[in-house]
């Protein structure tokens, strides 16, 4: 049966909710074992491989990131920033038995050390049946300041 | 504002006062007399190979296009049309014939020539096209590295980087062979004085504090390479304010030493490798991707650190903008170039494993700053056994302060050096008299 919007809009509230709230070990078992985890630059790159990227994880990468935050080894992260996103604007644009693409709408507040800050991002979500339930194959975080002037995001968008 | 503030009163030769980060008309000072007097950096030549192209980017506090012309000679110009001032360009980089003002049409060249204007028998014979192009800075570029000046008086580039330039060559070995390009960058800002940035670049003193959570996500091999603080490093001062801190010997010349055994984290890049490279290439191109194994400081605003060019720019006394750039061989194999980006990936820019922890250490140091009075930020590490070379430049080990101190040196031989006389006549506001009086 073709993925439902209903289905792939519960994972990926599911992750934003696991972020929001330190869930950072369930969160790696939302990714295949190729999945990717990407946040670009350039809005305008379809590939991301042959591009300087602020984040192109694969699941190595997303362990490492994931024992950074919750090591308390990292001044920025310790503790790290606490965070509230709200996902909306849910699109699927394509859809099958095996696959789907997901796109939707994310605002994130964050508050660290005094500073409240906002953030805006187009996410596009790959999701893949598997064995074990739907799953992220990659996530793409297009934030709409990304050829701006950024500061520290020592957190999981 | 300048006849009052003392720049001798902040700094001592080991220490500075904590007012240094804070001092508004001390930093009106710095952005007058370094910033619009010492060599800045723009470019690098491949961010505009081609006749035609540009970027605009920044002079202190001055927006410039930095554009290669016709004949291929590269232009700094000040982007504010002679007209009535507004901006001629706003894209970041691009390819063009001529930058047209959108206000009122005035059209330049790319050496900036005021080439025509809308309805010219409005002005009569008041004006002089040849008087009116966008108003020039010096430039001069060295190894690739494109600087720019207002001081018709500065010393020649290669003067001014000095005892840098051989640096600068070992630096550019990572292009393998090929030309070094730039391949896109981090730009950030923190709520801090530049100065703590400036230091920042040659301070190894850091590294395994601050940087626990990058070596915590790095394999042994990687940890040990980077255990430098206490083995045979060096920071010696290169004179003008330059530096270069030494923090992994073995890695200083890139084309040296190619029989070292390749690092595991780079085996299989260098078994992909060698379906199209002999062995020789392979390894040189293996040990050009892990990057250099020092960081060359260039007062004021560029570092060539270790494996990218760290670009600082002053936005206010307590905000600086800094721009971490990828680099990687031009013409080199792909895969090459894709292992660079992602280990630039992986400790810089917003959500690298390194720089965020950078940002807040000085950030704090920011903060810390303005905790009481008459309480100095100590610049005295490595001092009792800093020694002058055979060639008299000082040297001490990895992790002295010996480059802020040269920093500092020049940041104060800059401010001491006043004004100057001749700045304002020499940048083109000498046709803008001329101007002015017809008009
Ligand atoms: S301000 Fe540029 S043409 Fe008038
Ligand atoms: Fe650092």
């Amino acid at each position: 049966m073709t993925i439902s919007l209903n289905e792939a809009v519960e994972l990926v509230t599911l992750e934003a909710d696991l972020l929001d709230h330190d869930g950072f070990r369930e969160w790696l078992d939302l990714y295949v074992p190729d999945g990717l985890y990407i946040v670009p630059i350039d809005p305008n790159a379809a590939t991301f491989e042959g591009v300087l990227n602020y984040a192109y994880d694969d699941a190595h990468m997303r362990e490492k990131r994931v024992e950074r935050l919750l090591g308390g080894r990292s001044i920025s992260a310790a503790p790290p920033a606490r965070t509230v996103r709200m996902l909306g604007r849910y699109r699927m644009l394509e859809a099958s038995d095996e696959t789907c693409v997901l796109r939707c709408a994310m605002t994130l507040t964050e508050l660290r050390q005094h500073r409240l800050r906002e953030y805006a991002a187009n996410i596009t979500y790959t999701l893949i049946k598997t064995n074990t339930g739907l799953k992220i194959q990659n996530k793409i975080i297009k934030l709409l300041n990304s050829t701006e002037n950024l500061t520290a995001i020592s957190y999981i968008l | 504002m300048s006849g009052q503030t003392d720049p001798r009163a902040f700094l001592g030769p080991d220490r500075a006062d904590g007012t240094i980060y804070n001092d508004p008309a001390l930093y009106e000072m710095e952005m007058e007399r370094i910033f619009m007097r010492n060599w800045i950096w723009v470019a690098h030549r491949s961010d505009l190979p081609e006749a035609g192209d540009f970027i605009t980017t920044f002079v202190g506090a001055h927006p410039v296009i930095v554009s290669r012309d016709r004949k291929g000679a590269v232009h700094v110009m000040l982007n504010r049309c002679r007209h009535r001032a507004a901006t001629v360009c706003e894209l970041s980089k691009g390819r063009t014939s001529s930058f047209v003002c959108p206000y009122h049409g005035w059209a330049y060249g790319l050496d900036g020539a005021l080439r025509a204007l809308p309805q010219p028998a409005g002005y009569g014979d008041l004006l002089n096209k040849s008087e009116l192009p966008l108003v020039g800075l010096r430039v001069e570029e060295y190894a690739g590295l494109i600087f720019a000046t207002f001081d018709p008086e500065a010393p020649s580039l290669d003067e001014w980087l000095g005892a840098a330039r051989p640096w600068i060559d070992l630096f550019m070995k990572q292009g393998a062979g090929w030309p070094v390009k730039t391949m896109g960058e981090h730009r950030f800002t923190f709520p801090g004085n530049w100065k703590i940035q400036l230091e920042n670049t040659t301070d190894a003193y850091h590294f395994p504090i601050v940087h626990k959570s990058f070596l915590d996500s790095v394999d042994r091999e990687t940890q040990d390479t980077f255990d430098f603080v206490e083995g045979s490093g060096f920071v010696e001062d290169l004179g003008n304010g330059h530096s270069v801190m030494v923090m992994i010997p073995e890695l200083v010349d890139l084309e040296a030493d190619l029989d070292a055994p390749i690092p595991e984290r780079f085996q299989d890049l260098a078994d992909a490798l060698l379906k199209d490279y002999a062995p020789e290439q392979v390894r040189r191109i293996v040990r050009a991707v892990g990057g250099s194994g020092f960081n060359l400081n260039l007062f004021p605003n560029l570092a060539c650190s270790m494996a990218f060019f760290r670009v600082l720019r002053p936005l206010g006394v307590h905000e600086t903008e800094i721009r971490h750039i990828a680099i990687g061989m031009d013409g080199g194999p792909e895969s090459g170039n894709q292992a660079r980006l992602r280990l630039h990936e992986h400790f810089q820019g917003p959500m690298g494993f390194g720089t965020p922890d950078d940002a807040e250490a000085w950030d704090r140091v920011q903060r810390g700053s303005v905790a009481g009075r008459d309480i100095s930020i100590l610049l005295n590490r490595g001092l009792a056994h800093e020694e002058a070379g055979p060639d008299g430049r000082l040297r001490s080990d990895v992790s002295a302060e010996t480059g802020m101190r040269a920093a500092y040196r020049q940041w104060l031989a800059s401010l001491e050096a006043g004004p100057g006389p001749s700045l304002p006549a020499q940048t083109g506001s000498c046709s803008h008299k001329a101007a002015g009086e017809r008009v």
